[in-house]
């Protein structure tokens, strides 16, 4: 196992709130992953799944201990250029999709490309061939509400992977699906991190979506219970 | 990336079209204001001016008293002497540099045709009048010397009398009563329009003097003196001389003051002009406060959109959009609202500026300097107004951003 490490947390905490109602959603957390790991993260409610995800997406900043991404201490950067990090390594995918509304499935896929400053026609280009790869083509020139809950996930996948990033976080990316889109969108994401070498980071309840990763960390009240590699999935 | 924005932000516009149109309305509202009334004001500036020269720019009008100043009018030993006819006899002997010189007496008199009836503006005057004031006539004839002489009851009569009493028919022949004498109609003038005060300047009867001394005045008197320069006197230089010869006539002695007036339309044109501008300028003002409710509007409204807008703002964010493309894109948006509430208003401005240029019979002068100006302070005010929720949604955390339901 040598592939090089992309996500470190060294001792991290996250507290929220002063004094009596101090609530540590991490409380000394330490963690490696490897480029190119498929990681499921679960754990009860509350149990600080959420919490990591953020830090580890640059969205947010430990509040002690170090968080180290590619190699960037991104835990001390400022919000721009974490933003910055996140546009040119990171895509996610939410529990509730998150598509622009009234937008179409195409747009939607553009507009890491349009942070980017990449041109139009190159724009377009690029979010057919995501468009393809969640095999949405046909469907780009519709908005949210005309695609079901499954079609939107993959919308939202196509637009995490536009930009072709290292790191894919994806917190519970399956939770408003049924068992059928559920098992769809597993396959895909295990497609895209063989294929693509894509590492996912991925938060669920489900122990049969778990099971689609190669790695389970459980979270406990804000540490590490348990970090195991899962058997070769069937 | 810009033009990207622009058309975002058009599409969020167009999605709340009636909120849309709400929000312009203060703005739509202030700089319609504004472009009507510069417009206006500019027409009515030019308008006066016009008048002015069509008075004869190089004309002097005379009338008794002294002149208004400083000391205000004479005491008691100054019984004011009206203008009399050896006084108008002096200017004709002996001015030089005048092409017309003549004397006028006005009065608003009821007229009678039939059974319709007009207040008008009677002038006493003679044949030297239309050259005097530049007017022409479109159909019959001035008065002649005799009739001027011997005050025959005949008149010429502006558009408007005749509109009233013969609609488009040919008056020349008919007799109309002016205050109880009768008189013959020999000429009409043309249409010369409103003053820049709305003044109707075809609601006009000119008859001989002596006749309007007679029989609508009661007494000899000479109201004004209307004295026209020749092309190559200025009337700076006319004018000292007509008060040497009037002092002369009238017998004021050295140790006082002029006991009649002159006054130089050249002058007046531009105090008139002055005033107008000033006019102009303080409604303005009034129109610039309604651009600043409409500022105001439009920040209200942008902060309406950040706040409902926030989950989309942390999209964006989380996807890697810097702070700036977040404030640039509600900046955008706050503009182009702004510029086409901005562009509306200008249409409008330009419509009631024409109707109102139809109206008041003043051109129709719209300047391109204002209307570039109107655009550039619209998009100024959505800037300025839109800078403070735009910074706000720039702010916002992604985290939080992304929870806000
Ligand atoms: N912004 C915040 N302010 C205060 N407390 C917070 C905040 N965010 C999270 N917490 C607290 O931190 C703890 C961990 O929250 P987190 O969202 O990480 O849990 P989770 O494991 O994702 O739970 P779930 O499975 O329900 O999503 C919780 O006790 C939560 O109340
Ligand atoms: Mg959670």
């Amino acid at each position: 196992m040598s592939a090089p490490l992309l996500i470190t947390f060294d001792k991290v905490w996250k507290s929220y709130g002063e004094g009596e109602a101090r609530v540590h959603a991490l409380a000394g957390v330490d963690l490696a992953i490897r480029r190119g790991e498929f990681v499921a993260i679960t754990g009860p409610s509350g149990s600080g799944k959420s919490t990591a995800m953020n830090i580890i997406g640059c969205l947010d900043t430990p509040t002690v201990g170090t968080y180290s991404f590619i190699g960037v201490d991104a835990g001390r950067l400022d919000r721009n250029r974490r933003a910055l990090l996140r546009n040119l390594y990171v895509g996610f995918v939410f529990q509730g999709y998150n598509l622009l509304p009234r937008t179409t499935a195409a747009e939607n896929v553009e507009l890491p490309l349009i942070y980017r400053g990449v041109a139009a026609r190159e724009r377009r280009d690029l979010a057919m061939q995501a468009l393809a790869e969640v095999a949405l083509i046909g469907r780009e020139h519709h908005t949210p509400a005309e695609l079901s809950g499954g079609q939107q996930q993959r919308v939202a996948i196509a637009r995490a992977i536009v930009t072709r990033p290292t790191l894919l976080v994806a917190d519970e990316p399956t939770g408003n699906l049924d068992t059928a889109r559920t098992h769809e969108i597993m396959e895909l994401l295990t497609r895209l991190n063989a294929d693509l070498g894509l590492t996912i980071v991925m938060v669920t309840h489900e122990a049969d979506v778990a099971a689609y990763a190669e790695r389970t960390i459980r979270f406990l009240d804000g540490h590490v219970a348990a970090d195991t590699a899962n058997a070769e999935a069937a | 990336m810009i033009w990207e924005t622009v058309r975002l932000s058009l599409r969020s516009i167009r999605r709340n079209v009636l909120r849309s149109f709400l929000t312009l309305l203060g703005i739509v509202i202030g700089v319609a204001a504004v472009i009507a009334m510069l417009t206006i004001g500019s027409g009515t500036t030019e308008k006066v001016k016009a008048d002015i020269s069509k008075l004869g720019s190089n004309l002097l009008v005379v009338r008794s008293g002294r002149p208004a100043g400083p000391g205000g009018p004479g005491g008691l030993d100054q019984v004011v002497r009206p203008l009399a006819e050896k006084d108008l006899a002096a200017l004709v002997a002996h001015l030089t540099g005048a092409r017309a010189i003549s004397p006028a007496s006005q009065k608003q008199v009821r007229v009678i045709f039939g059974t319709e009836s007009l207040t008008s503006g009677v002038t006493g005057t003679d044949s030297a009048y239309l050259d005097a004031r530049d007017w022409k006539l479109v159909s019959g004839r001035p008065f002649s010397d005799s009739e001027t002489r011997s005050g025959t009851g005949v008149c010429l009569i502006g558009q408007t009398v005749r509109q009233q009493f013969f609609g488009a028919g040919d008056p020349e022949g008919e007799i109309i009563r002016v205050n109880r004498t009768s008189c013959k109609i020999i000429g009409l003038l043309e249409p010369k329009g409103y003053t820049g005060f709305g003044q109707d300047q075809d609601n006009v009867v000119l008859m001989p003097l002596h006749a309007y001394q007679r029989r609508i005045a009661g007494n000899r008197d000479i109201d004004n003196i209307y004295i026209a320069a020749d092309d190559t006197t200025p009337t700076s230089e006319l004018q000292p001389r007509v008060e040497d010869i009037l002092r002369d006539i009238r017998r004021v002695t050295a140790d006082r003051e002029s006991d009649f007036a002159i006054r130089d339309m050249t002058q007046m044109a531009d105090a008139m002009a002055s005033a107008t501008t000033t006019m102009t300028g303080m409604l303005g003002a009034v129109a610039g406060v309604s651009l600043l409710v409409g500022g105001i509007g439009i920040m209200n409204i942008m902060l309406v959109s950040v706040t409902e807008r926030t989950r989309e703002i942390g999209i964006r964010l989380a996807i890697g959009a810097h702070e700036k493309h977040i404030l640039i894109q509600f900046l955008v948006e706050a503009t182009v609202l702004s510029l086409l509430g901005g562009i509306i208003g200008i249409l409008i401005g330009l419509a009631l500026a024409g109707l109102a240029s139809v109206a008041l019979t003043i051109p129709f002068a719209p300047s391109p300097a204002v209307i570039l100006l109107a655009v550039g302070f619209s998009a100024v005010i959505g800037m300025v107004f839109g800078f403070f929720p735009a910074l706000r949604g720039a702010r916002l955390d992604p985290i939080d951003a992304l929870r806000h339901e």
